[in-house]
Formats: C-alpha cells, sequence, structure tokens
C-alpha cells in the first residue's frame, strides 16, 4: 500500500474524532452545564473562546520553531510547516477575537474596546497575517523561507505579551481564571480544557492537509522548472 | 424564559455558528487551493508530455 492512502486515514480517523468529541461536548455543555451565575448562557462561549486562543498560541509556538530549524537546517519541510501552522493558527486566532466579541456585546454591552489583551491579540493577529502577504510577495523559495522565519521569530516576542497582558495590566478582559490567583469551578475547567483536545485534532488535521499542499505546490514548482529546462 | 436570558442563548449561537463558519471558511480555502494545484499539475504534466513529444 503506498504512503499517501494510510496517511489519509489517519486524517480521516482524528477528523471523526474531533466531530464525536465536539458533538458530545456541545450537547454537554448545552443541556448538563449549569448557568454561570452572574453571565447566564453566554458564559459557555469561553468553551471555545479560550481553547481557540491555546491553540492559536500553540500553532505559533511551532511556527516559531519552525522558523528556528529553517534557519538552522535550510530544510524547504521545515519552510512547509512554518506556513502550515501559522494559517491554522490565523483562524482558530479568528475565532479567538470573534467569539470574545460576540461575547462582549453581552457582557459589556459592546462589541469591542481598544484595551490591553483584545488590542494586543488584534496586533499579534496582523502580525501573523502580514507574515501571509511578506510570502506572496517574494517569488524566490529560499528568500522567502529565510525573510519568513526571520519574521516568525520576531513575530513570536508579541505572543507572551498577549498572553500575560491581563495579568500585567489593568484590563476590562477579566482576570486570569486558570492560572495564577484566579479559580474556575472544576466542572466547568474540566470541559473547557476536554474541549481543548478536539480543536487540538482539528488543527493537528488542517495542518496536515495544508502541508501536503505546500510540498504539492514546491513538486509542481520543480516540475515547472525541468520543464522549461528542456 | 425572559428577554435577557432568550438574548443570552441568542448570543451565545451566534458565537458557535461564528467559530464554526470561521473554521468551514479555512477548510474551503483549502479545498479551492488544492483544485487549482490540481489544475497546474495537470497543466505542468502537458507540458512536459507536449516537449517530450517534439
Amino acid at each position: 500500500m503506498s504512503k499517501t492512502p494510510m496517511r489519509d486515514s489517519v486524517l480521516i480517523v482524528l477528523g471523526g474524532l474531533a466531530a464525536v468529541l465536539l458533538t458530545r461536548n456541545i450537547w454537554v455543555m448545552l443541556t448538563q452545564l449549569p448557568h454561570e451565575a452572574f453571565q447566564g448562557a453566554i458564559f459557555r462561549i469561553i468553551f471555545f473562546h479560550v481553547p481557540a486562543a491555546f491553540t492559536c498560541f500553540l500553532c505559533f509556538l511551532l511556527a516559531l520553531v519552525a522558523g528556528i530549524v529553517y534557519l538552522a537546517k535550510k530544510n524547504l519541510r521545515w519552510d512547509a510547516f512554518a506556513v502550515s501552522v501559522t494559517e491554522v493558527g490565523l483562524a482558530f486566532g479568528a475565532i479567538n477575537l470573534i467569539s470574545g466579541m460576540i461575547w462582549a456585546r453581552i457582557i459589556w454591552g459592546i462589541w469591542w474596546t481598544w484595551d490591553w489583551r483584545l488590542t494586543s491579540m488584534l496586533v499579534c493577529w496582523l502580525l501573523y497575517a502580514g507574515y501571509l502577504v511578506l510570502r506572496r510577495a517574494i517569488e524566490e523559495t529560499t528568500e522567502r523561507a529565510r525573510l519568513g522565519a526571520v519574521m516568525l521569530i520576531l513575530n513570536f516576542s508579541v505572543v507572551p505579551f498577549v498572553f500575560f497582558s491581563i495579568k500585567w495590566f489593568r484590563t476590562q478582559h477579566p482576570q486570569p481564571v486558570l492560572y495564577g490567583d484566579g479559580k474556575m469551578d472544576e466542572i466547568y475547567r474540566s470541559m473547557l480544557y476536554g474541549n481543548w483536545v478536539p480543536l487540538l485534532l482539528v488543527a493537528a488535521v488542517l495542518v496536515a492537509l495544508r502541508m501536503r499542499q505546500e510540498n504539492q505546490q514546491r513538486e509542481i514548482d520543480a516540475l515547472r522548472r525541468a520543464a522549461h529546462s528542456f | 424564559m425572559s428577554d435577557s436570558e432568550a438574548r443570552n442563548f441568542e448570543y451565545l449561537a451566534y458565537g458557535l455558528i461564528a467559530c464554526w463558519v470561521i473554521l468551514v471558511a479555512y477548510v474551503l480555502t483549502l479545498v479551492a487551493r488544492g483544485r487549482r494545484l490540481s489544475r497546474q499539475l495537470e497543466n505542468v504534466q502537458r507540458m512536459m508530455e507536449d516537449r517530450e513529444g517534439k
């Protein structure tokens, strides 16, 4: 059997598992979890908002590692991995931002405020989107990979700032409930981490699919060069 | 159910729908890119066959 169908089956299993877990989690959070005392039903958005942020930051961390390894080894597979995790990280970052805005509309009465956490997350998202724009602007493959890797390393400097901004500054955004002095009821905490698992599975499947496309693009470019060299 | 509770549930639904819409939109971009790559591969293969034919 060839290698690709086996990898396909792994992706299908992971995707199916994610779908089952997400369905189960949504069912439990809508029918069995009690309303949060002050926020009511809208509190449940946290079970997607926070795991999406964790997934986004994990993707950006992996992109940082991929960028460093690319600069050290000059292997384009790491460049393909970097662009794949960055794209998927941006999708989850968008989920985090949009779901947060919807929550804010109910709890704060406004869609957006230029608060440290919200602003830094938006800037972070835009910086990583800028990485994708930069890649489109550079045609030469190794130059694109090199400059992209440097930009990923620089971009990551914003991520700890986003993560700790609610601890370092007085913000309108709620203070941390998962670390430090913050508290969250165990039933909510287990749902939050429990919902992160399927989101991670979805992210893994998307990264694998995107990497496959990036490798395919490189093969096409190589064939094109070979065709022109006849 | 009071008006504020109903509004709470309504916005929760918007939030969940937004999450799925973003994921589906990204998957659709992957599908579109996959189709474009398949077309490019066919074109390059055809080009190589033409050149080998000459």
